[in-house]
């Protein structure tokens, strides 16, 4: 049994009213690509975005490696609410903020491609560096790490290779094509060292040729840089391809979890795609 | 770009760097020479160092609105302090009975020199900035523009305050402290023998705005500009916000702390109500004209924009006959008039300003458009 | 005691509903276009000028009144139409920038045609004239202001809440791009926001320098401040709050203004400790504690980013 990675236990995410993820656990392993599919809507960002600190999950928990990295944090009505069910305060909440999950190695791509549209190729995944930085403020002003400056350039450069982006390097990141720019998304996550790639949605708008490129690209990044991936996808020709196993979410709740094929046959998983006929 | 192989990529010193330093230090000693032999009544002078003082808060405002995307309108009131923490600390122990005539010759009773005040200045001020930070830097962009506009007039108000006169004299003037003029070398005579009063101005801002531009340049700003691009993406990258944007915040007031110091310098005096919001509205008006984002636009927007108001567009103030017909219009505040409607054209039309992000290195590495522009950067 | 507290509390009443009137003009653009417009205050310093030439060139006050409100409604048009409606769908740091150069224009315009002296403000029969109420003389305009206001502020809620192009602003101000694609014609939905901002202003205007008598160029920038403050305290977007903000922020400022009489009077403290210094600062320090402990204000929606 190889060892769990992210482990989410009982997250619930309400906003006001709307509850958005219900009670949802899920566990991903060492090595394994896991996907996260369901309808739209059903609230799959949503847990990105509690695994990534955006969101502080109203209930539950969320630990990586062992280590608790968001928990229990209901605000404003939802606080009192719960805060009743606990014999008045509510009970200790841990809340990362986003910057200090990634320092935990774990880095993310957005849904709608989220680049740093003024800057260059070669800049975007350069910053994602920063967060290694060594020298102080003073020092990296005046330019005085010249070495390790030279070293994240090359590391950039390296990674640029990789990913088949490096005679772009100089363009600005907006002006790539489509495919080009989840890719330098990508790229961008991986020059933070993440031993764990959330994927939002990586072949949204990618035509067929396209997206079987990119099954073989998530392959090989997984393999070289020995990574575990979650991944959320609409392409079911990409999920099916990739994923070890598959959790599916409908309306905020998990109504199915196994390997490809057995999500395939899963008639709860038919009918939350396809819906009931009305009788 | 250079096409090459770029397996290693440190930007080494190439041509276009060259030319630009030695463009600017063409400046400066044409800066040096002008000042030995033209006498230094000109207005040519008063526009040096007004302009260097403006140029220096421009890019420190720029740093801020322009590479990290953080609208602040707290320059003034950081330029406040760092104009009173000059004043209070460089004032000679024997002028202080006259000063602080109201106050039994203030609560502080030694100087320092005149340096130590500036770099003095730069600290205070980054201090208040810090304590201000705290709370306001977690506000999204036009609210926190209010709310530092409001810092800066609580700033100024305190700094009038009759309780705390020991210390800011209250609301009179702070004056007789070293200014730019006491930089000039005297003989025994006191004779000028060497007119440095518009270098030393020039020397302050050029080491100021070299640290800014190698901090841009470096790891820090490319987390400053990847703040701005987009804030979610960049803490998703482990840039933590509140870090990076009070470093950014600070580093910017310490800047405008020291160029308080030499507004203080260039005008003699010193006095909280002239810090008023409208000279943050200026000093913004500044960097857009030159261009949000760019440095050398900022620089050469403030020595424009001080030339024009001080000098060049003087005319437009008085009266004029041109052979016996008297030009209409003119008259006192034409000049601003003027001045409002080309800031309008530049703010609807020229949304880029002088420079849009470009640099000066950038002007000699497209070789067609370098034709002899001015070379205004300190 | 209370008749020390009256005239302050009297005159914070009075100021409050100038507040008032000016806020809403910023509360409803900033509910519509999500921006600071930056050239309020100078809009209202803008009609309090009207009023001085348009009076001192011989024109009778019934006249005069009505005419100033209609011109300075007319400049909010024209500054929303030259100075952002180009600015559509630049950054939202664009338009505000363009509003500081509207602000700085306007204040140069005023500045060349005055030559920057003061100008004395007509007195208008009526309003003008001294009352005593409770012992504290004031003058008839103390009391007119909020009632006034009141009646403006049930009308323009009306105007909201039962017209068509009440509904329009709604749905603008809820979701501008949705609108739009209904069918919503914005740009006029927008004119017309601005023409009654500004017509507000000029009625704010009117008031607020019948009490302070005089006009300057920058006369517009503090009200500008503190009724913007007030929009915010309220919950930027809504006209009751900003109402409410102003009121409160009106009377807190007056009563700060007065401290230092009422403590000596109620035999608290013995000095003078130069409270009035800090008037002005009073409202931005309100403003940040609310910035930050409430942002949305008193009556204001809350808003979460979508990643």
């Amino acid at each position: 049994m190889s060892e769990n990675v992210l482990h989410l236990e009982n997250v619930t995410m309400q906003f006001g009213g709307v509850v958005a993820v219900n009670d949802v656990s899920m566990d991903v392993n060492e090595g394994e690509i896991v996907a996260l599919i369901g309808p739209n809507g059903a609230g799959k960002t949503t847990v990105f975005n509690v695994i990534t600190g955006v969101y502080a999950p109203t209930n539950g928990r969320v630990s990586l490696r062992g280590r608790v990295i968001a928990e229990d944090h209901p605000r404003g009505k939802m606080r009192k609410m719960y805060a009743a069910g606990h014999l008045g305060e509510y009970p200790r909440s841990v809340n990362n903020t986003p910057d200090r999950i990634t320092r935990l190695n774990m880095a993310r791509t957005f849904q709608n491609i989220r680049l740093f549209k003024s800057m260059t190729v070669f800049d975007n995944v350069l910053v994602a560096k920063h967060m290694h930085l060594k020298a102080n403020f003073f020092s990296t002003a005046l330019h005085l790490n010249a070495r390790e400056e030279r070293r994240m350039r090359e590391e950039t450069m390296e990674l640029l290779r990789i990913v088949g982006l490096e005679n772009e390097c100089d363009e600005i990141a907006t002006s790539l094509p489509y495919g080009q720019q989840r890719r330098l998304e990508i790229a961008r996550a991986l020059s933070t060292n993440p031993s764990m790639l959330l994927l939002d949605e990586p072949a949204a708008g990618m035509n067929p040729q396209e997206t079987e490129d990119l099954s073989a690209f998530i392959r090989e990044i997984k393999d070289r840089f020995g990574l575990t991936v979650l991944l959320i996808e609409h392409d079911m020709n990409l999920v099916m391809d990739i994923s070890d196993r598959i959790y599916v979410l409908n309306f905020g709740a998990l109504i199915a979890e196994g390997t490809p094929a057995e999500i395939q046959s899963n008639p709860d998983v038919i009918t939350a795609y396809l819906g009931v006929a009305e009788e | 770009m250079t096409n090459g192989k770029p397996a290693v990529r440190v930007k080494k010193l190439d041509r276009a760097t060259l030319l630009t330093i030695i463009v600017i230090a063409l400046v400066y000693v044409l800066a040096f020479v002008l000042e030995q032999v033209m006498p230094s009544t000109s207005m040519l002078f008063t526009v040096l160092k007004k302009g260097a003082t403006y140029a220096l808060v421009a890019v420190s405002m720029n740093l801020l609105n322009g590479f990290t995307g953080l609208f602040s309108l707290g320059q003034a009131g950081f330029m406040l302090i760092g104009a009173y923490t000059y004043a209070i600390f460089t004032i000679p122990v024997a002028q202080r009975l006259s000063v602080y005539q109201y106050y039994d010759g203030g609560l502080i009773q030694f100087s320092l020199p005149v340096l130590v005040a500036v770099a003095l200045a730069g600290v205070f001020a980054a201090l208040f900035a810090f304590l201000i930070g705290l709370p306001v830097l977690r506000l999204k962009s036009d609210y926190l523009a209010i709310a530092t506009l409001g810092f800066a007039e609580i700033i100024r108000a305190i700094f009038q305050w009759d309780k705390i006169g020991l210390l800011t004299n209250g609301s009179n003037l702070l004056r007789l402290f070293p200014t730019f003029n006491d930089f000039n070398i005297r003989n025994a005579q006191g004779e000028v023998v060497l007119h440095l009063s518009t270098l030393v101005p020039f020397l302050i801002t050029g080491v100021c705005v070299a640290f800014i531009v190698l901090l841009i340049n470096s790891s820090f700003g490319r987390a400053f500009k990847a703040i701005r691009d987009d804030e979610t993406a960049a803490e998703a990258m482990g840039i933590n916000l509140a870090r990076h944007k009070m470093l950014a915040f600070c580093t910017s007031s310490f800047f405008a702390g020291v160029g308080g110091a030499m507004l203080a310098m260039y005008a003699n005096s010193v006095q909280a109500k002239s810090f008023t919001t409208a000279m943050t509205y200026e000093i913004l008006l500044m960097v857009v004209i030159g261009g949000i984002g760019s440095i050398t636009g900022s620089v050469m927007s403030s020595f424009l924009f001080v030339a024009c108001s001080e000098w060049w567009l003087r005319f437009l103030d008085q009266e004029q006959v041109w052979n016996g017909w008297k030009v209409p219009l003119l008259r006192n505040g034409f000049r601003l008039v003027v001045f409002s409607v080309i800031i309008m054209a530049v703010v609807l039309f020229f949304r880029k300003g002088i420079m849009g992000t470009q640099e000066l290195p950038d002007l000699f590495r497209k070789r067609r458009k370098l034709n002899g522009k001015e070379g205004g950067r300190s | 005691m209370f008749s020390t507290v009256l005239p302050y509390l009297l005159s914070g009443i009075s100021v409050g509903g100038q507040y008032a009137l000016i806020a809403i003009g910023y509360t409803m653009v900033y509910g519509i276009l999500r921006l600071i417009n930056f050239a309020h205050g100078d809009v209202f310093m803008v009609a309090g000028i009207l009023m001085v030439y348009i009076t001192s060139s011989g024109v009778p006050l019934y006249v005069a009144i009505p005419l100033v409100l209609v011109t300075t409604a007319a400049v909010g048009f024209a500054i929303e139409r030259v100075a952002y409606k180009p600015l559509r769908t630049a950054p939202r740091m664009s338009i505000m920038i363009s509003a500081i150069g509207v602000s700085y224009t306007l204040q140069n315009l005023v500045l060349y045609i005055t030559g920057g002296l003061n100008q004395f403000y007509p007195s208008i029969p009526f309003i003008s004239e001294t009352v005593t109420i409770g012992g504290a003389s004031t003058r008839m305009v103390t009391i007119v202001t909020p009632i006034l206001t009141l009646i403006l502020v049930v009308l323009l809620v009306l105007l909201i809440n039962h017209t068509k192009i009440g509904m329009a602003m709604r749905a603008v101000s809820k979701d501008f791009e949705t609108s739009r694609l209904m069918g919503v014609k914005i740009n006029s939905v927008i004119s017309v926001t601005f023409v009654i901002g500004s017509f507000l202003a000029a009625v704010g205007s009117v008031l607020y320098f019948t009490n302070y008598t005089t006009v300057i160029q920058t006369s517009g920038n503090m009200p500008g401040l503190k009724a913007f403050v007030a929009a915010v305290f309220g919950g930027i977007g809504s006209v009751p709050g900003a109402v409410v903000g102003a009121f409160i922020i009106g009377i807190c400022e007056n009563l700060l203004k007065g401290l230092d009489t009422i403590l000596i009077k109620a035999k608290i403290t013995t000095g003078m400790l130069g409270f009035t210094t800090f008037s002005d600062a009073f409202t931005f320090a309100l403003l940040i504690i609310i910035l930050i402990v409430k942002p949305t204000g008193l009556f204001g929606e809350k808003q979460t980013e979508k990643v």
